[in-house]
């Protein structure tokens, strides 16, 4: 049995599936299906500071593979959540990952103040795959500048222990530019990768579905798109650790991933259509590590970046610990 | 009770006008069923491009037929989805969500009871009926569609309730007209003292409506488009007025689909209403 012990930089999880922000509320519904706990972590659905009603409905438009969702971050706040959602996680035994999100970048920074140092807290995701007011509803994490500025200040703030991740978005030229800006302004890793903006037109109506007209398309669709992302980062920035996600619906899904070089996946659409998905995605990735050969998770991790001449060595390593 | 995900084995397929009725062994999901729950379908397969499930209001649950239990859902063909689903057979198995949601609350003593179902919308509220004359409360149901052949449940609801009302838009079975044309009636015939509602939007306002008017209340179950069912997704929101006054987003899928009429803010639904708890944080997003 392969050692599934995921390691985010310096954030250790027993394993690496993880929900995606946004696809598992606050662990409660689906803690129904399965223990929490069992996840490597859950990462939280993105909280603000002041409680948010989100966009008028319909939310939602299932498209081929996938779906469309402009929910507009509804929540209701980071004094609630950490009084209710948090202790409640914290209750259950689950490590939490908390995803945190603005409109201004001292929003991101007085949310990473008000988490430092609360036990239940095992690092922060932070969603700059948000518009910034004061740019014009720009999404930071479409500017290496503005990515830079919101990392740089939650770094100075976040509780040390609590490492941070940059979420971004895969709809930029270059994903390796905005996810240098981060690692240089001292993010831990990196969450690649969000949503990705589309539209759905009903053709009865002739107007957009969606009331916010455009939303973040998300599930199987994406993958592709996600694991390029992942590939490209990893292959710039070899030393920076990724959770990988979007698309994931089955161990081969997150086995791409970590192959690409994603320490952990989140998975999240799937969670809609099988709340019982992550721990069936769990299971899966461990066949197909061992069914590889990896000893752990942490062997296969990139390793679809080796060439030949690499893989010789390593295996021959291997040999060699095993006469040993 | 918590909900469970089954993979139940369809025990039979029926074709009813324009609705098909299907009958499968999911023996958790029916342990926990009260009127008013609904479960989740996946479509397509395994490998399906359809990622999302299908909610349907239960119909029936059986649990006391020597065999393991039996769930009742009513499916109507409106897209891939639901077209997957109406091509299964029995023998096959489909992979269930449920019991999801909040059911009807029920009156503490016997109540007299108007049920008004729209189209398969009659669906819940034949095991409600069944349930709420068990407990004594007189039943009379008024059922409404655009045609006769949208009509569903009139030979069931006249087996339980005997007093059985029906309405059609284009006059093609029953009264020409609306449900609502007839629901002031009914209530003053029995003297209910409570209206419970499935069917669309309008009607469920329209019903809301008449209860004020008679000042009784109305519960209504929603049929809100969902992606999840169990109340991670925040697709099916409603504007919905709580007990403190203040008017919120909340989930048809979990918070729902049974709702009071009167807390429903039906002519907002579509829009943000500025006085929603954080409606303030959205400008601009």
């Amino acid at each position: 049995m392969a050692d599934m012990t995921a390691r985010l930089g310096k954030l250790e999880l027993p394993n690496p599936i993880l929900t995606a922000s946004g696809c598992a509320g606050y662990g409660r519904e689906l803690h129904q299906f399965f223990p929490v706990s069992e996840l490597g972590a859950v990462v939280t659905k993105s909280i603000q500071v002041r409680p948010r009603s989100g966009r008028p409905t319909p939310r939602m438009a299932e498209t081929p593979s996938g779906m469309l969702n402009s929910i507009g971050l509804q929540g209701p706040g980071i004094d609630s959540f950490i009084k209710h959602d948090l202790s409640w996680l914290q209750s259950v035994g689950a490590r939490t990952i908390v995803s945190i999100a603005g409109g201004r970048t001292e929003e991101f920074a007085e949310l990473a103040r008000r988490l430092a140092g609360h036990p239940a807290v095992a690092a922060l995701e932070v969603n700059i795959s948000c518009p910034n007011v004061e740019s014009r509803g720009q999404v930071f994490a479409c500017d290496p500048v503005a990515s830079s500025r919101v990392i740089t200040a939650v770094r100075q703030v976040a509780d040390p222990n609590q490492p941070i991740l940059a979420k971004l978005t895969p709809d930029v030229t270059d994903i390796v530019q905005i996810a240098r800006a981060c690692n240089e302004s001292g993010a831990d890793g990196l969450s690649l990768i969000n949503t990705t903006l589309g539209m759905v037109i009903d053709t009865d109506m002739m107007k957009p579905v969606l009331g916010g007209i455009t939303g973040g398309l998300s599930g199987p669709a994406i993958r592709p798109i996600a694991v390029r992302c992942v590939w490209q980062v990893r292959n710039a920035l070899p030393h920076m650790p990724i959770l990988g996600m979007g698309g994931i619906r089955s161990g081969d899904d997150a086995l791409q991933f970590v192959l690409a070089g994603a320490s952990a996946v989140s998975v999240g659409t799937a969670v809609f259509g099988d709340p019982n998905a992550p721990m069936r995605i769990k299971a899966e990735l461990e066949q197909a590590l061992d069914a590889r050969g990896f000893d752990s998770l942490a062997d296969a991790v990139g390793y679809a970046h080796l060439d030949q001449f690499q893989r010789d060595a390593r295996a021959a390593i291997k040999t060699k610990e095993t006469v040993a | 009770m918590s909900p469970v995900q089954e993979s139940a084995e369809i025990f039979s397929v029926k074709k009813v006008g324009a609705y098909t009725e299907f009958t499968v062994v999911a023996p958790g999901i029916a342990a926990g069923f009260k009127p008013g729950h609904f479960v989740a379908a996946a479509v397509g397969g395994e490998n399906s491009g359809m990622i999302l499930r299908r909610a349907f209001a239960i119909a029936a649950a059986n649990t006391t037929a020597g065999f393991a239990g039996t769930i009742q859902f009513i499916v109507a063909e409106h897209g891939p989805g639901t077209r997957w689903i109406v091509q299964r057979r029995a023998g096959e198995k489909l992979d269930l969500a449920g019991p999801l949601g909040t059911p009807f609350p029920l009156p503490a003593e016997p109540k007299p009871a108007v049920l008004v179902g729209g189209g398969y919308g009659v669906a819940p509220l034949l095991p409600l009926a069944a349930q709420l004359q068990a407990a004594g409360s007189p039943v009379e149901i008024i059922l409404g569609a655009a045609t006769g052949e949208r009509l569903f449940g009139e030979l069931a609801a006249k087996r339980l309730v005997g007093q059985v009302t029906v309405t059609t838009d284009d006059g093609t079975a029953g009264t020409k007209g609306r449900v609502t044309d007839e629901l002031a009636a009914a209530i003053e015939r029995i003297g209910a003292e409570v209206i419970y509602a499935c069917g669309p939007m309008g009607m469920l306002k329209a019903v809301g409506d008449v209860a004020r008017a008679h000042k009784i209340r109305a519960q209504v179950s929603v049929e809100e488009a969902m992606a999840c069912g169990i109340g991670v997704c925040m697709t099916c929101v409603l504007p919905v007025r709580g007990e403190d006054g203040r008017s919120r987003f909340v989930r048809s899928c979990v918070d729902g689909p049974c709702f009071e009429a009167e807390t429903v803010r039906w002519d907002d639904v579509g829009t943000l209403p500025p006085d929603l708890v954080g409606a303030d944080a959205m400008a601009g997003h």
